[in-house]
Protein backbone atom coordinates (compact mmCIF):
# COMPACT_ATOMS: atom_id res chain seq x y z
CA UNK A 1 0.00 0.00 0.00
CA UNK A 2 1.06 3.15 -1.05
CA UNK A 3 2.03 6.08 1.47
CA UNK A 4 -0.48 7.94 0.02
CA UNK A 5 -3.53 5.93 -0.32
CA UNK A 6 -2.73 4.77 3.52
CA UNK A 7 -2.77 8.07 4.36
CA UNK A 8 -6.02 8.90 2.20
CA UNK A 9 -7.63 6.04 4.26
CA UNK A 10 -6.77 6.63 7.67
CA UNK A 11 -8.07 10.53 7.07
CA UNK A 12 -11.11 8.95 5.99
CA UNK A 13 -11.16 6.48 8.85
CA UNK A 14 -10.47 9.01 11.54
CA UNK A 15 -13.32 11.58 9.90
CA UNK A 16 -15.98 9.04 11.04
CA UNK A 17 -14.39 7.70 13.71
CA UNK A 18 -14.08 4.51 12.30
CA UNK A 19 -10.65 3.41 14.02
CA UNK A 20 -11.54 0.02 15.31
CA UNK A 21 -8.79 -1.13 18.52
CA UNK A 22 -8.09 -4.56 18.15
CA UNK A 23 -9.75 -5.64 14.88
CA UNK A 24 -6.17 -6.41 13.57
CA UNK A 25 -5.78 -2.88 12.26
CA UNK A 26 -8.55 -3.06 9.74
CA UNK A 27 -9.93 0.46 8.86
CA UNK A 28 -13.90 0.45 7.74
CA UNK A 29 -14.76 3.10 5.85
CA UNK A 30 -18.73 3.07 6.32
CA UNK A 31 -20.94 3.89 3.03
CA UNK A 32 -24.27 2.70 3.66
CA UNK A 33 -25.80 4.34 0.88
CA UNK A 34 -23.73 1.64 -1.48
CA UNK A 35 -25.93 -0.91 -2.57
CA UNK A 36 -24.58 -4.37 -2.00
CA UNK A 37 -22.58 -6.12 -4.76
CA UNK A 38 -24.90 -8.74 -6.10
CA UNK A 39 -27.72 -5.98 -6.29
CA UNK A 40 -25.28 -3.54 -8.65
CA UNK A 41 -26.68 -3.59 -12.34
CA UNK A 42 -24.50 -2.51 -15.67
CA UNK A 43 -23.87 1.20 -16.14
CA UNK A 44 -25.52 1.40 -19.40
CA UNK A 45 -22.65 2.39 -21.95
CA UNK A 46 -22.69 5.49 -23.78
CA UNK A 47 -21.16 7.30 -26.65
CA UNK A 48 -20.92 11.38 -26.05
CA UNK A 49 -18.29 14.08 -27.20
CA UNK A 50 -16.13 15.81 -24.74
CA UNK A 51 -15.62 19.13 -24.65
CA UNK A 52 -12.85 18.68 -27.11
CA UNK A 53 -14.91 16.86 -29.97
CA UNK A 54 -13.61 13.49 -28.31
CA UNK A 55 -15.66 10.59 -28.36
CA UNK A 56 -16.06 9.19 -24.84
CA UNK A 57 -17.55 5.65 -24.25
CA UNK A 58 -18.03 4.97 -20.55
CA UNK A 59 -17.22 1.72 -21.25
CA UNK A 60 -13.77 3.14 -21.92
CA UNK A 61 -13.64 3.44 -17.82
CA UNK A 62 -14.00 0.05 -16.78
CA UNK A 63 -11.20 -1.00 -14.05
CA UNK A 64 -11.76 2.19 -12.70
CA UNK A 65 -14.37 3.72 -10.29
CA UNK A 66 -16.47 6.38 -11.85
CA UNK A 67 -18.77 9.29 -10.37
CA UNK A 68 -21.53 9.88 -13.42
CA UNK A 69 -22.60 13.45 -12.89
CA UNK A 70 -25.65 14.48 -14.79
CA UNK A 71 -26.49 18.65 -13.92
CA UNK A 72 -26.87 21.60 -16.22
CA UNK A 73 -25.68 25.24 -15.88
CA UNK A 74 -29.57 26.25 -14.44
CA UNK A 75 -28.86 24.11 -12.35
CA UNK A 76 -28.23 25.46 -8.61
CA UNK A 77 -27.55 22.37 -6.78
CA UNK A 78 -25.60 20.96 -9.43
CA UNK A 79 -23.57 23.81 -9.03
CA UNK A 80 -23.03 23.37 -5.49
CA UNK A 81 -21.78 19.59 -6.04
CA UNK A 82 -19.96 20.53 -8.97
CA UNK A 83 -16.62 21.46 -7.03
CA UNK A 84 -16.88 18.43 -4.86
CA UNK A 85 -16.23 16.53 -7.49
CA UNK A 86 -13.43 18.59 -8.90
CA UNK A 87 -11.85 17.85 -5.08
CA UNK A 88 -12.65 14.45 -5.51
CA UNK A 89 -10.86 14.40 -8.84
CA UNK A 90 -8.18 15.81 -7.70
CA UNK A 91 -7.28 14.06 -4.79
CA UNK A 92 -8.05 10.61 -5.93
CA UNK A 93 -7.43 10.62 -10.15
CA UNK A 94 -4.14 8.72 -9.55
CA UNK A 95 -6.00 6.22 -7.45
CA UNK A 96 -8.24 5.16 -10.30
CA UNK A 97 -11.12 7.16 -10.35
CA UNK A 98 -12.38 9.22 -12.45
CA UNK A 99 -15.69 11.93 -12.75
CA UNK A 100 -17.21 12.53 -15.97
CA UNK A 101 -20.23 14.86 -16.13
CA UNK A 102 -22.99 15.15 -18.40
CA UNK A 103 -24.49 18.41 -18.98
CA UNK A 104 -28.69 18.11 -19.82
CA UNK A 105 -28.59 21.99 -21.19
CA UNK A 106 -30.70 22.27 -24.30
CA UNK A 107 -28.17 25.05 -25.51
CA UNK A 108 -25.60 22.51 -25.97
CA UNK A 109 -21.39 23.76 -26.05
CA UNK A 110 -22.77 27.37 -26.15
CA UNK A 111 -23.46 27.72 -22.47
CA UNK A 112 -21.65 24.81 -21.10
CA UNK A 113 -18.17 25.74 -22.30
CA UNK A 114 -17.90 29.23 -20.94
CA UNK A 115 -19.37 27.40 -17.56
CA UNK A 116 -16.45 24.53 -17.56
CA UNK A 117 -14.12 27.57 -18.11
CA UNK A 118 -15.30 29.92 -15.61
CA UNK A 119 -14.94 27.21 -12.87
CA UNK A 120 -11.57 25.46 -14.35
CA UNK A 121 -13.48 22.22 -14.39
CA UNK A 122 -10.74 19.34 -14.50
CA UNK A 123 -12.67 16.28 -15.16
CA UNK A 124 -14.14 15.54 -18.79
CA UNK A 125 -17.45 16.51 -19.27
CA UNK A 126 -19.98 15.78 -22.03
CA UNK A 127 -23.39 17.52 -23.82
CA UNK A 128 -26.16 14.41 -23.26
CA UNK A 129 -28.55 13.60 -25.68
CA UNK A 130 -31.95 11.95 -25.19
CA UNK A 131 -31.08 8.48 -25.90
CA UNK A 132 -28.12 8.47 -22.79
CA UNK A 133 -31.05 9.94 -20.46
CA UNK A 134 -33.11 7.48 -21.33
CA UNK A 135 -30.78 4.80 -20.85
CA UNK A 136 -30.40 6.31 -17.22
CA UNK A 137 -34.08 6.05 -16.78
CA UNK A 138 -35.31 9.76 -18.29
CA UNK A 139 -32.57 11.78 -15.85
CA UNK A 140 -35.41 14.31 -15.26
CA UNK A 141 -34.58 15.62 -12.11
CA UNK A 142 -30.99 17.11 -11.90
CA UNK A 143 -28.73 16.56 -10.26
CA UNK A 144 -28.95 13.26 -10.39
CA UNK A 145 -24.96 11.35 -9.73
CA UNK A 146 -24.28 7.65 -10.39
CA UNK A 147 -21.59 6.39 -8.36
CA UNK A 148 -19.93 3.37 -10.57
CA UNK A 149 -17.57 0.49 -9.67
CA UNK A 150 -14.43 -0.56 -11.05
CA UNK A 151 -16.62 -3.44 -12.91
CA UNK A 152 -18.83 -1.08 -14.63
CA UNK A 153 -21.60 -1.67 -12.14
CA UNK A 154 -23.71 1.05 -10.31
CA UNK A 155 -23.22 1.00 -6.63
CA UNK A 156 -25.42 4.23 -5.61
CA UNK A 157 -27.81 6.79 -7.18
CA UNK A 158 -28.31 10.05 -5.73
CA UNK A 159 -30.94 12.33 -7.04
CA UNK A 160 -30.92 15.63 -5.83
CA UNK A 161 -28.55 17.49 -3.63
CA UNK A 162 -26.57 14.75 -1.73
CA UNK A 163 -23.99 15.23 1.20
CA UNK A 164 -20.15 15.66 0.00
CA UNK A 165 -19.55 12.89 2.75
CA UNK A 166 -21.76 10.61 1.23
CA UNK A 167 -20.15 11.08 -2.44
CA UNK A 168 -16.24 10.77 -0.43
CA UNK A 169 -17.31 7.73 1.63
CA UNK A 170 -18.56 6.02 -1.35
CA UNK A 171 -15.68 6.61 -3.52
CA UNK A 172 -13.45 5.68 -0.85
CA UNK A 173 -15.27 2.50 -0.62
CA UNK A 174 -15.14 0.94 -4.49
CA UNK A 175 -11.56 2.16 -4.55
CA UNK A 176 -10.77 0.07 -1.51
CA UNK A 177 -12.69 -2.63 -3.11
CA UNK A 178 -10.26 -5.72 -4.75
CA UNK A 179 -9.61 -5.16 -8.45
CA UNK A 180 -11.80 -7.21 -10.24
CA UNK A 181 -11.44 -10.43 -12.33
CA UNK A 182 -11.29 -10.43 -16.60
CA UNK A 183 -14.63 -12.18 -15.75
CA UNK A 184 -16.27 -9.74 -13.56
CA UNK A 185 -18.86 -7.40 -14.85
CA UNK A 186 -20.87 -9.27 -16.94
CA UNK A 187 -24.56 -8.46 -15.09
CA UNK A 188 -28.01 -7.16 -17.06
CA UNK A 189 -28.04 -3.65 -18.27
CA UNK A 190 -29.88 -1.56 -15.99
CA UNK A 191 -33.29 -0.55 -17.93
CA UNK A 192 -34.41 2.26 -15.40
CA UNK A 193 -33.60 3.89 -12.19
CA UNK A 194 -35.29 5.24 -9.93
CA UNK A 195 -34.34 7.58 -6.52
CA UNK A 196 -31.48 5.54 -4.22
CA UNK B 1 -69.71 42.98 -25.77
CA UNK B 2 -66.51 40.67 -25.42
CA UNK B 3 -66.32 37.50 -23.65
CA UNK B 4 -62.63 36.62 -22.79
CA UNK B 5 -61.93 33.03 -21.56
CA UNK B 6 -58.25 31.30 -21.18
CA UNK B 7 -57.31 28.26 -21.31
CA UNK B 8 -53.65 26.72 -21.10
CA UNK B 9 -52.17 23.04 -20.07
CA UNK B 10 -50.52 22.43 -17.35
CA UNK B 11 -46.80 20.50 -17.77
CA UNK B 12 -44.06 19.39 -15.05
CA UNK B 13 -45.01 21.06 -11.49
CA UNK B 14 -46.40 24.55 -12.73
CA UNK B 15 -50.42 24.81 -13.39
CA UNK B 16 -52.28 27.19 -15.39
CA UNK B 17 -55.54 28.00 -14.52
CA UNK B 18 -58.52 29.78 -16.37
CA UNK B 19 -59.14 33.11 -15.51
CA UNK B 20 -62.47 35.04 -14.87
CA UNK B 21 -64.18 35.87 -17.77
CA UNK B 22 -63.72 39.71 -19.11
CA UNK B 23 -65.94 42.03 -21.65
CA UNK B 24 -64.15 44.41 -23.81
CA UNK B 25 -65.26 46.47 -26.97
CA UNK B 26 -63.34 47.43 -30.04
CA UNK B 27 -60.31 49.90 -29.13
CA UNK B 28 -60.52 49.48 -25.09
CA UNK B 29 -58.47 48.24 -22.84
CA UNK B 30 -58.60 45.08 -20.67
CA UNK B 31 -56.56 43.00 -18.25
CA UNK B 32 -56.88 39.06 -18.14
CA UNK B 33 -55.48 37.60 -15.69
CA UNK B 34 -53.53 34.27 -15.99
CA UNK B 35 -54.02 31.98 -12.22
CA UNK B 36 -51.23 30.40 -11.86
CA UNK B 37 -50.38 27.67 -9.26
CA UNK B 38 -46.73 26.15 -8.87
CA UNK B 39 -47.09 22.18 -6.59
CA UNK B 40 -46.24 22.51 -2.89
CA UNK B 41 -42.87 22.15 -2.22
CA UNK B 42 -41.71 23.47 -5.46
CA UNK B 43 -40.48 27.18 -6.99
CA UNK B 44 -40.02 28.25 -10.14
CA UNK B 45 -37.77 31.59 -10.94
CA UNK B 46 -39.08 34.98 -10.81
CA UNK B 47 -38.99 37.19 -14.34
CA UNK B 48 -35.90 38.52 -12.27
CA UNK B 49 -34.23 35.74 -11.12
CA UNK B 50 -31.20 36.34 -8.73
CA UNK B 51 -28.74 35.04 -10.45
CA UNK B 52 -27.45 35.54 -14.25
CA UNK B 53 -27.98 31.12 -14.59
CA UNK B 54 -31.24 31.01 -13.41
CA UNK B 55 -34.12 30.83 -16.31
CA UNK B 56 -36.66 33.30 -15.55
CA UNK B 57 -40.37 32.51 -15.75
CA UNK B 58 -41.69 34.06 -19.07
CA UNK B 59 -44.51 34.57 -20.90
CA UNK B 60 -44.48 35.27 -24.43
CA UNK B 61 -47.32 35.45 -26.95
CA UNK B 62 -47.16 33.69 -30.36
CA UNK B 63 -50.44 34.79 -31.56
CA UNK B 64 -52.38 37.70 -30.65
CA UNK B 65 -55.32 37.52 -33.11
CA UNK B 66 -57.46 40.72 -33.23
CA UNK B 67 -55.55 41.90 -29.79
CA UNK B 68 -52.49 44.40 -29.53
CA UNK B 69 -50.20 44.74 -26.43
CA UNK B 70 -49.99 42.05 -24.40
CA UNK B 71 -47.80 42.94 -21.71
CA UNK B 72 -47.32 40.71 -18.96
CA UNK B 73 -47.12 41.94 -15.16
CA UNK B 74 -45.45 39.68 -12.69
CA UNK B 75 -46.30 38.96 -9.52
CA UNK B 76 -43.98 40.28 -6.60
CA UNK B 77 -41.34 37.78 -5.85
CA UNK B 78 -39.74 36.24 -2.69
CA UNK B 79 -36.81 36.03 -1.41
CA UNK B 80 -36.42 32.55 -0.21
CA UNK B 81 -33.00 31.17 0.76
CA UNK B 82 -32.26 27.28 -0.47
CA UNK B 83 -29.53 25.14 0.70
CA UNK B 84 -28.37 25.27 -2.91
CA UNK B 85 -27.94 29.09 -3.08
CA UNK B 86 -25.27 31.51 -0.93
CA UNK B 87 -27.84 34.21 -1.72
CA UNK B 88 -31.98 33.69 -1.65
CA UNK B 89 -33.27 33.68 -4.51
CA UNK B 90 -36.03 35.68 -6.33
CA UNK B 91 -38.77 32.90 -6.71
CA UNK B 92 -42.71 32.11 -6.90
CA UNK B 93 -44.52 29.89 -5.30
CA UNK B 94 -48.08 28.39 -4.37
CA UNK B 95 -50.58 30.45 -6.04
CA UNK B 96 -50.52 33.70 -8.00
CA UNK B 97 -51.54 35.21 -11.16
CA UNK B 98 -49.91 36.83 -14.05
CA UNK B 99 -51.52 39.86 -15.18
CA UNK B 100 -51.78 40.98 -19.08
CA UNK B 101 -52.22 44.14 -20.46
CA UNK B 102 -54.37 44.15 -23.97
CA UNK B 103 -56.41 46.53 -26.22
CA UNK B 104 -58.63 45.33 -28.69
CA UNK B 105 -57.79 46.70 -32.30
CA UNK B 106 -59.80 49.31 -33.16
CA UNK B 107 -60.91 47.30 -36.72
CA UNK B 108 -60.43 44.10 -34.96
CA UNK B 109 -63.75 42.08 -36.77
CA UNK B 110 -66.53 40.98 -34.88
CA UNK B 111 -66.55 37.62 -33.21
CA UNK B 112 -64.31 35.06 -31.39
CA UNK B 113 -60.93 34.69 -31.85
CA UNK B 114 -58.03 33.25 -29.65
CA UNK B 115 -54.74 34.24 -28.42
CA UNK B 116 -51.95 32.36 -27.75
CA UNK B 117 -48.74 32.50 -26.08
CA UNK B 118 -46.04 30.27 -23.83
CA UNK B 119 -45.56 30.15 -20.71
CA UNK B 120 -41.87 29.04 -19.98
CA UNK B 121 -40.27 28.13 -16.60
CA UNK B 122 -38.05 26.24 -14.59
CA UNK B 123 -39.47 24.53 -11.59
CA UNK B 124 -36.69 23.38 -8.56
CA UNK B 125 -37.57 22.19 -4.74
CA UNK B 126 -35.64 22.61 -2.22
CA UNK B 127 -32.35 19.63 -3.76
CA UNK B 128 -33.37 18.88 -7.02
CA UNK B 129 -34.01 21.25 -10.58
CA UNK B 130 -36.41 20.11 -13.06
CA UNK B 131 -35.61 21.38 -16.98
CA UNK B 132 -37.09 24.48 -18.20
CA UNK B 133 -40.51 23.63 -19.32
CA UNK B 134 -43.03 25.37 -21.35
CA UNK B 135 -46.90 25.43 -20.86
CA UNK B 136 -49.00 26.11 -23.81
CA UNK B 137 -51.55 29.54 -22.69
CA UNK B 138 -54.20 30.33 -25.32
CA UNK B 139 -57.07 33.72 -24.34
CA UNK B 140 -59.88 33.12 -26.37
CA UNK B 141 -62.09 36.54 -26.80
CA UNK B 142 -65.25 37.71 -28.90
CA UNK B 143 -65.00 41.17 -30.15
CA UNK B 144 -69.06 42.43 -31.27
Amino acid sequence: MSAFRFSAILSTALALGLFSAGCGGTVEVKAASLKAEKERKTAPDFTLKDADGKVVHLSDYRGKVVILDFWATWCGPCRIEIPWFMDLQRRNRDRGFEVLGVAMDDEGWEVVKPFLAELGVNYRVMVGDDLTAQMYGGVDALPTTFLIDKTGKIAAVHVGLASRKDFENGVEQLLQAPAPVASAGAGEPVVSLGAK
Amino acid sequence: MSLWSLSAQSSGHLKVGEPAKVAAARGAAVEARIPVTVDAGFHVNSNHPSEDYLIPLKLTWTSLGALEGGEVAYPPAKAEKYEFADKPLSVLSGAFSLTVSFKVAANAPSGPGVASGKLRYQACNSNTCFPPKTADVSVAYQVQ
